[in-house]
């Protein structure tokens, strides 16, 4: 088969108009996972072991199992129990909550590269425990930690055409059904690569240069 | 073990023996099979210096770090100015007491630590006003007011707006001990506060507490292995070792005339190695 340029520019626009709704479900998702991950990651340092332990087991458990499973429950199972969301909203609650397991090891690890000391100081100022989180460990944590969750997005925002499985009309969807019209697959799913490729490659050099910049920061500051 | 060393306590006209800030009370610690605290009974007075010294291990920062709430002790008591510290009574019982409680009974205890333990992501200015604004519930503008005047005594007010990377290890440990002091405890644990310096910068920190030490009203329990600058400061010196103290007494009496052979030894070798102005390990 022939690549037709004819062809390519006649399914370009309509791939394009696909490309808002996958970043705003990778943007959504990523969102709903940093703000998940964080509580996941403070809980699995409760002082009280059930706490810890069930934290520890939902997010094994969540980890352990495929995104698109959880996609079909959430999309297919839940509506059996009255919950019925749109494919949209199924796509992000089911990235953010995937990968919120990902991010709170990744706070995790930011946790804890904060020096015993800096907890006891805080101690000895008599911060309450919020305090200390808020005011002493977090800004020390997360910063570092930054750059990690950058690669995250950019692997979540190449997941999202599992979001076609559960009908949502973002990039692969609308080339599928692009490619199942007119029968010529090579142009359209060639394009999804490249859009793809276009969005993820300048976004991962971004990250290495945020990276480098923090690094920077850090090593003046300690 | 001797509850009345009141010979050089810095309030003479205090009548009898006033009722101690802190109060150990067969004070144990282990963790697992080593006991690193045999039942500990001690008194401070309010004001008191109270030096400790000991070999590595011997229990010394162990028992600052009790009464800071670091640790939990395995057995005894504690008392802060009359309360206790890590327990409640309840219906007659001691049972153990809630963070509410410690949190509440804590704040009389303030803590300068060995590695200084500053706030990397804050200036030196927000390293002092942060516990007094949002613990004490102290204006901005007065913290600030006081954190400069604090940091002007230990001679760092030209650095308020540096952060703590920018200092010498000496610099931070006197910034560290302004943070401490503008929380008013009544009673500041100093551990080890000279072990991580340069020796050149060991001096420096050592006069600003000297010169809180001359402004009295605090209580403090000094770990140390600066034994000139215990027997200057101090108002009592303790040797501990084996998680005992062994020895107790005013400094002049400890340091020239050690009772114990533990004590004498200990000293000998100190004074033996005291020329490279190390710890005695």
């Amino acid at each position: 088969m022939l690549w037709s340029w004819d062809y390519t520019l006649k399914i370009l626009p309509g791939l394009l108009r696909a490309l808002p709704i996958t970043i705003a479900a990778t943007l959504a998702g990523f969102a709903v996972a940093a703000v998940l991950g964080l509580p996941l990651a403070m809980l699995r340092r409760s002082k009280y072991k059930t706490v810890s332990l069930a934290t520890r087991w939902a997010v094994d458990f969540i980890r352990s199992t495929p995104l698109l499973v959880q996609l079909f429950f959430i999309f297919y199972a839940l509506p059996l129990y009255g919950i019925s969301l749109s494919p949209f909203a199924c796509g992000v609650i089911g990235l953010g909550v995937h990968y919120s397991t990902y991010l709170s090891e990744v706070y995790r690890a930011g946790i804890e590269a904060v020096e015993r000391g800096q907890w006891e100081a805080a101690v000895a100022l008599n911060f309450t425990r919020a305090q200390t989180w808020f005011r002493v460990i977090l800004p020390q944590a997360i910063p570092p930690a930054i750059p990690v969750m950058g690669n995250y997005l950019i692997a979540m925002f190449k997941e999202t055409p599992l979001l076609s499985a559960i009908t949502l009309v973002e990039l692969l969807q609308v080339a599928k059904t692009l490619g199942s019209q007119s029968f010529r697959y090579m142009e359209p799913f060639t394009l999804v690569g490249l859009l793809f490729l276009a969005l993820s490659y300048p976004s991962s050099l971004l990250i290495r240069k945020a990276e480098k910049r923090l690094n920077r920061r850090q090593s003046t500051r300690r | 073990m001797g509850l009345h060393m009141q010979e050089k306590t810095a309030r003479p006209e205090e009548a009898p023996v006033p009722s101690p800030i802190v109060r150990y009370r067969g004070v144990r610690k282990s963790y697992g099979e080593l006991e690193v605290l045999k039942s500990i009974d001690l008194d401070i007075a309010p004001g008191e210096k109270v030096a400790v010294i000991g070999p590595s291990g011997s229990g010394k920062t162990t028992l600052a770090r009790l009464l800071m709430t670091l640790e939990e002790p395995t057995g005894g008591t504690i008392e802060v100015d009359g309360e206790l510290l890590w327990h409640k009574e309840v219906n007659g019982r001691l049972v153990r007491a809630d963070e509410k409680h410690r949190h509440r009974v804590r704040g009389k205890i303030g803590m300068v630590f060995q590695h200084f333990n500053l706030f990397p992501h804050m200036t030196i200015l927000r390293n002092v006003t942060e516990a007094p604004i949002h613990v004490l519930k102290v204006p901005p503008e007065q913290a600030r007011e006081e954190a400069m005047r604090m940091l002007d005594k230990v001679g760092l007010a030209d650095k308020a707006d540096s952060y703590p990377s920018q200092l010498s290890g000496g610099q931070k440990q006197r910034v560290a001990i302004a943070r401490a002091l503008v929380m008013h405890p009544k009673v500041m644990l100093f551990d080890e506060v000279t072990s991580a310096l340069d020796p050149e910068l060991v001096g420096e920190v050592l006069k600003v507490i000297r010169d809180i030490a001359a402004e009295g009203e605090m209580a403090m329990l000094l770990i140390t292995h600066e034994m000139d600058f215990a027997r200057d400061v101090a108002d009592r010196v303790l040797f501990t070792d084996g998680g005992r103290i062994v020895e107790e007494g005013p400094p002049d009496r400890l340091f020239e005339n050690p009772r114990s052979p533990r004590l004498q030894s200990f000293l000998s070798r100190f004074r033996a190695g005291s020329s490279g102005g190390g710890a005695g390990d």
